[in-house]
């Protein structure tokens, strides 16, 4: 089975000389939801962005990163934007279109669909986040939680393959949370959710990968992976953050 | 949020915010040549224009009195350029700088408020403006609000952390403060600008706003361009023509 992210030994550098990720090895099949854990910095996130062509472009080949069997290249990542739908951790810098139905219709007319297609993709994509009542309304005016949905949709709208989802539950009320989780179990994307909040993690994933210093260091069940890192924080013995 | 108002204001509706971007721009150059080229009876061509333009904000649903103190932004400027004319022994022409630049404002403002900015770079576009200057164009409008709030959110934690102007009376301490502040405002606006850019690039962006509503140019369009690209033009003409 080809599986639909494939990483190979992904080193990354930020200008500043931070090295963010020391040879990266991660592999996501169809149907699968992966938690990303890890304290703060250890890049998680840098990892993430490189899965939708957002760091380490240019127009050399990435040759680490294989989305759907593509080689993340300048000439690929269209395409690769389309199969990877990335939700941002604020909302805010997601949403930028006067009205939430102009901001989902966004990316399907950046992907070349006709006004009325967008428009049609994203209704649906509205609807399946439970928001088709708010399209008319200014992105500015939701609550958090609402934003979330709405960014999703706008992500929903593409299409895509495999749904990456940075801090979803960031800014979000316990009853959004399990609004949230019970949505996005409901979705047959593949997931990759980046986060602290091992609840979460656990009521929409199955599989953990645990990131330390720019590394993985551990892949596998996520009840194991949690345990094994005493990732729960309320839990006698947890381990801080470092 | 104080940027939100134009945004509002442009989604309005009415026939002028209905009408072709194109034909609002071709009104807005024609009007700003024949402003900019008046040299007689300048005080009564910048009333006519300012009745004419108040006409078109009253006809477009625009709230009249915020429209007129919206404009008024770029008093400031053109006043501290009208008093170095007053003081040069010309203030005649100090007074008709100023009033061009309010009524050049005013017409910028109605053309920005009944036009949303999508179809306003759309239109400019299909009218071969550079793409390279609506791209700055269009990211500056997005950042400049980014800069806003980010600055909002430092005003209000200084605020709750017991700033004051009286607390900074002395010029010093007031200078120092507003240096590191603006210092922290660009890190941060930066870092907030890329995050945004990355958004928009992860959902296909290449430098194009496309619009749920494609530009046409309809006769009723055509009406309107011509009728206002007329209207400064034959009231500068009876202007003149009567003095």
């Amino acid at each position: 089975m080809q599986p639909l992210i494939e990483v190979c030994g992904l080193h990354y550098a930020y200008d500043d000389g931070t090295l963010a990720l020391r040879g990266v090895n991660f592999r996501l099949d169809p149907g699968e939801s992966v938690a990303l854990l890890g304290a703060n910095g250890s890049g998680k996130t840098t990892f993430v962005l490189h899965l939708n062509g957002l760091l380490g472009g240019g127009d050399d080949p990435q040759p680490h990163v294989a989305v759907c069997g593509l080689p993340l290249t300048r000439a690929n990542l269209g395409l690769v934007r389309r199969k990877v739908g990335l939700v941002f951790q604020d909302s805010d810098n997601q949403l930028f279109m006067p009205t939430v139905l102009e901001d989902v219709a966004f990316g399907p007319l950046n992907l070349g669909k006709s006004p009325a297609e967008a428009i049609e993709v994203a209704r649906h994509a509205l609807a399946t986040t439970g928001m088709a009542e708010a399209e008319e309304r200014a992105p500015y005016h939701l609550s958090a939680g609402e934003k979330k949905r709405v960014a999703l949709a706008g992500i929903l709208a593409m299409d895509p393959e495999i749904l990456v989802l940075d801090e979803p539950t960031t800014f979000l009320d316990p009853p959004g949370q399990r609004s949230l989780a019970e949505l996005l179990r409901n979705l047959p994307q593949a997931k990759i959710v980046v986060t602290h909040d091992t609840a979460f993690a656990r009521s929409v994933c199955t599989r953990a990968v645990f990131f330390q210093r720019g590394a993985v260091v551990a892949d596998g069940r996520i009840e194991e992976v949690v345990e094994r890192f005493r990732w729960d924080p309320y839990l006698a013995n947890s381990r801080s953050e470092r | 949020m104080h940027h939100v108002v134009l945004e509002r204001w442009s989604r309005r509706s009415s026939a002028l915010h209905r009408a072709d971007p194109r034909a609002k721009i071709a009104i807005l150059v024609v009007f700003l040549v024949v402003l900019a080229t008046a040299h007689r009876d300048v005080a009564l061509f910048a009333a006519g224009s300012a009745v004419l333009l108040c006409g078109a904000s009253v006809w477009a649903r625009l709230p009249l009195a915020a429209v007129v103190m919206r404009a008024a932004v770029v008093l400031p400027f053109s006043l501290a350029f009208a008093a170095v004319c007053w003081m040069a022994g010309d203030a005649q022409r100090g007074l008709q700088l100023a009033a061009k630049s309010y009524l050049s404002a005013l017409a910028v403002l109605l053309l920005v408020s009944t036009t949303a900015l999508p179809r306003l770079l759309r239109g400019l576009e299909s009218l071969g403006a550079p793409r390279f200057l609506l791209m700055v164009a269009q990211f500056l409008y997005r950042y400049l609000f980014v800069t806003s709030e980010e600055a909002q959110h430092m005003a209000k934690a200084a605020q709750s952390r017991g700033a004051t102007a009286a607390g900074m009376a002395k010029r010093q301490a007031r200078f120092r403060a507003a240096a590191g502040a603006l210092a922290v405002l660009f890190a941060r606006s930066y870092g907030r600008a890329g995050e945004i850019h990355r958004a928009m690039a992860a959902r296909g962006f290449q430098g194009h706003f496309e619009t749920l509503t494609p530009l046409r140019f309809r006769s009723i369009d055509a009406l309107i361009a011509v009728t206002g690209s007329l209207a400064p033009v034959a009231l500068r003409l009876a202007i003149e023509r009567l003095s």
